[in-house]
């Protein structure tokens, strides 16, 4: 329990970390964001309540009233309550409602592509590892390459590919506009057949990361007494690659996978903006295009909380899997 | 930007569990020549070397390639050699250029990156006690905050800065993974005898900790040194593509961000945005390379991939 407690303040330490630099940042930079942004809404065309700008001041600073610390306390209270701000690019729309609306979109999106892609660069990983020295070797110049191609990139190729040239796919967006949003067919069918390319594009850039740190665990395993012995029982092999091998092999990826969680998330933002997809990643392009702080800020901490929980939530398998972490702590 | 981080963390993890060779390369194998005649370092050093050729001369060598001509969108030729853009440019020129600015990024953050990876991972490890654990919470804390987020946020509201800033906001967020592997590798050294005879020998802190631990360490910092330049080069082409790249120099990012802007996608403009992105590879793969040997010279038994130890394939068969 004590590894249990000792996680959780740590998380809890993040949280609160991330919650101060996004307080920070606004405050640190030049100029007024707030002025800029009170201009740019009476563009749009709304008069905007003085009540909309105290909100605004105590997200982003620069309001004059009080010190540091009490816009620090109102800035959590407005955390607490929800209150993001208005949003400047989908004016008069609250921020919290636009998150709420691109979130699912990147959370299932992500986090099947990840586990998948996970999965099949353990699986090769272990395969490759096992039969060094055979001909399955060439699948490691491939992953490198994999892994050192940025996501966006093979998105724009995969594009190019099946969208521009041979017209199989569609290109962008997460649905047809036909369609009505919720839990029907129609909407279910073209929500995974516009996700089809933006999947590959995830899976195929993050495969060989997985691939190769999984493939060296194996190799440094193999060397182990205990597979030794096992042979020497005359265990199958496929027990031993299984049950005794990959087993060990794969502690350090399951740990390396809490972390890299924040990568593959950052990489898909990108991929979202090719795809046009409607998550949070794309939100997170049209606030920065349109100097929308309040919706940028709150997208930063919407990922960074959901990466943190994520990362809590490996931990804690972690220690299921490896029972000695659980009497390290 | 696929997998730098979790190569890292995977292949961290595991450096971090095998012991470090007592000397730097001393071991089995003989220095310089006998390393060179690795197939892996040597391509991945001719790649690298290359491309850091292309850019510090290449420059020179190319017209100036912000001008506009008529030639507009046409494929490869002999004249341009990778086509022209939407407005004219010449696109092989371009590339050329931008391939000194992703490096300038690349090595920018790799020294940042590393220099403040050692202060806080070495020092932190070899202290001890509560700097440690001050130490580790901050470097664990920034390595579970994404940092691509991170760096989008703050380049938005300087709003058009330098290729050195980004580079200093990009290393800012990307030191921590190293860290921690440097702290695990020197919790591990600093328990050797030679360390404490040093100490017992009256050195002062900092002489232990930079002439006796930091030289044993050495091929674990170059492996975290090659991994800052692809981290790097991989996120600075992430944030350029999304407009939010240095003013002041064109790089990899900026090239797609202007090909994806004039719908190279859609008129088939293939030859504007493939070459950057495969040079963005290129010099990951030749980066990964490099590492792979020095992996292999850290943890000896991923070497000689020919020869199985015990002849597992045949009897598997069998």
């Amino acid at each position: 329990m004590n590894y249990l407690r000792r996680k959780l303040l740590f998380y809890l330490i993040a949280v609160w970390a991330a919650i101060t630099i996004n307080f920070l940042i606004p405050r640190l930079m030049p100029g007024s964001p707030v002025d800029a942004l009170l201009g740019r809404l009476q563009q749009a065309g709304g008069a905007v309540s003085a009540e909309a700008r105290a909100s605004l001041e105590v997200m982003l600073g620069h309001g004059g009233q009080g010190g540091l610390w009490e816009q620090y306390v109102g800035y959590l209270g407005n955390l607490l309550r929800g209150d993001f701000g208005i949003s400047s690019t989908y004016f008069p729309t609250e921020v919290s409602t636009i998150l709420g609306a691109a979130l699912p979109w990147t959370l299932v999106l992500v986090g099947l592509c990840t586990c998948l892609s996970f999965a099949l660069g353990v699986t090769l990983g272990m395969v490759v590892g096992w039969r060094r020295g055979s001909r399955l070797d060439h699948l490691v110049p491939i992953a490198t390459f994999l892994a050192a191609v940025p996501y966006f990139w093979l998105a724009l190729v995969l594009v190019f590919l099946f969208g521009s040239t041979l017209r199989l796919l569609p290109l962008t967006g997460g649905y047809e506009y036909g369609t009505t949003v919720g839990f029907n067919w129609a909407f279910i069918g073209s929500a995974l057949y516009h996700a089809l390319l933006p999947a590959i594009t995830i899976v195929l850039s993050s495969v060989g990361g997985w691939l190769l740190g999984m493939r060296n665990m194996m190799v440094s395993t193999m060397g182990e007494d205990y597979v030794l012995t096992a042979e020497a029982k005359g265990l199958r092999p496929r027990r031993i690659m299984i049950t005794y091998a990959a087993r060990n092999a794969v502690i350090p990826s399951i740990a390396g996978f809490a972390i890299s969680l924040g990568f593959v998330v950052s990489g898909s933002i990108v991929t979202e903006v090719v795809f046009s997809y409607p998550g949070i990643g794309f939100t997170l392009l049209q606030a920065v295009q349109n100097n929308d702080y309040p919706l940028m800020q709150a997208v930063f901490l919407v990922i960074t909380l959901t990466v943190l929980g994520a990362n809590l939530l490996v931990d804690l398998l972690y220690a299921v899997i490896d029972p000695r972490t659980r009497q390290a702590g | 930007m696929a997998g730098v981080e979790k190569r890292r963390t995977a292949s961290s993890v595991d450096t971090a569990a095998v012991p470090v060779p007592r000397g730097p390369g001393r071991a089995r194998r003989p220095r310089g020549g006998g390393l060179l005649r690795d197939v892996k370092l040597r391509t991945g050093l001719g790649i690298v070397g290359c491309f850091a050729l292309i850019g510090l001369v290449g420059p020179f060598l190319v017209t100036d390639v912000g001008a506009i001509g008529n030639a507009v969108l046409r494929p490869p030729s002999a004249e341009h050699w990778l086509g022209t853009t939407q407005t004219g440019q010449d696109v092989f020129g371009q590339l050329v250029t931008a391939t000194r600015g992703s490096l300038i990024v690349g090595l920018v953050v790799g020294l940042l990156a590393t220099v403040l990876s050692v202060l806080v991972g070495v020092v932190g490890g070899y202290l001890g006690g509560r700097v440690d654990e001050g130490l580790s919470l901050v470097s664990n804390v920034v390595l579970v905050i994404p940092s691509l987020p991170l760096v989008i946020l703050i380049t938005n509201y300087l709003d058009g800065a330098g290729i050195l800033t980004i580079a200093l906001i990009i290393s800012i967020t990307s030191w921590a993974a190293s860290a921690r592997v440097l702290r695990a590798q020197t919790l591990s050294v600093r328990t050797r005898d030679y360390v404490a005879a040093a100490r017992a020998m009256g050195e002062r802190t900092w002489r232990v900790v930079f002439v006796e631990i930091l030289p044993n360490l050495l091929p674990v910092i170059a492996s975290q040194f090659v991994f800052a330049i692809i981290f790097a080069i991989l996120t600075e082409a992430g944030l350029s593509f999304l407009g939010l790249g240095g003013i002041d120099y064109l790089t990899w990012g900026t090239m797609l961000y202007f090909a994806q802007n004039a719908q190279a996608l859609t008129v088939g403009a293939w030859w504007w945005f493939v070459p950057p992105g495969l040079s963005i590879a290129l010099v990951g793969v030749g980066l990964s390379l490099i590492n792979f040997s020095f992996d292999e010279l850290i943890n000896p038994r991923l070497r000689a991939p020919g020869v199985p130890r015990r002849p597992r394939t045949r009897r598997r068969q069998a």
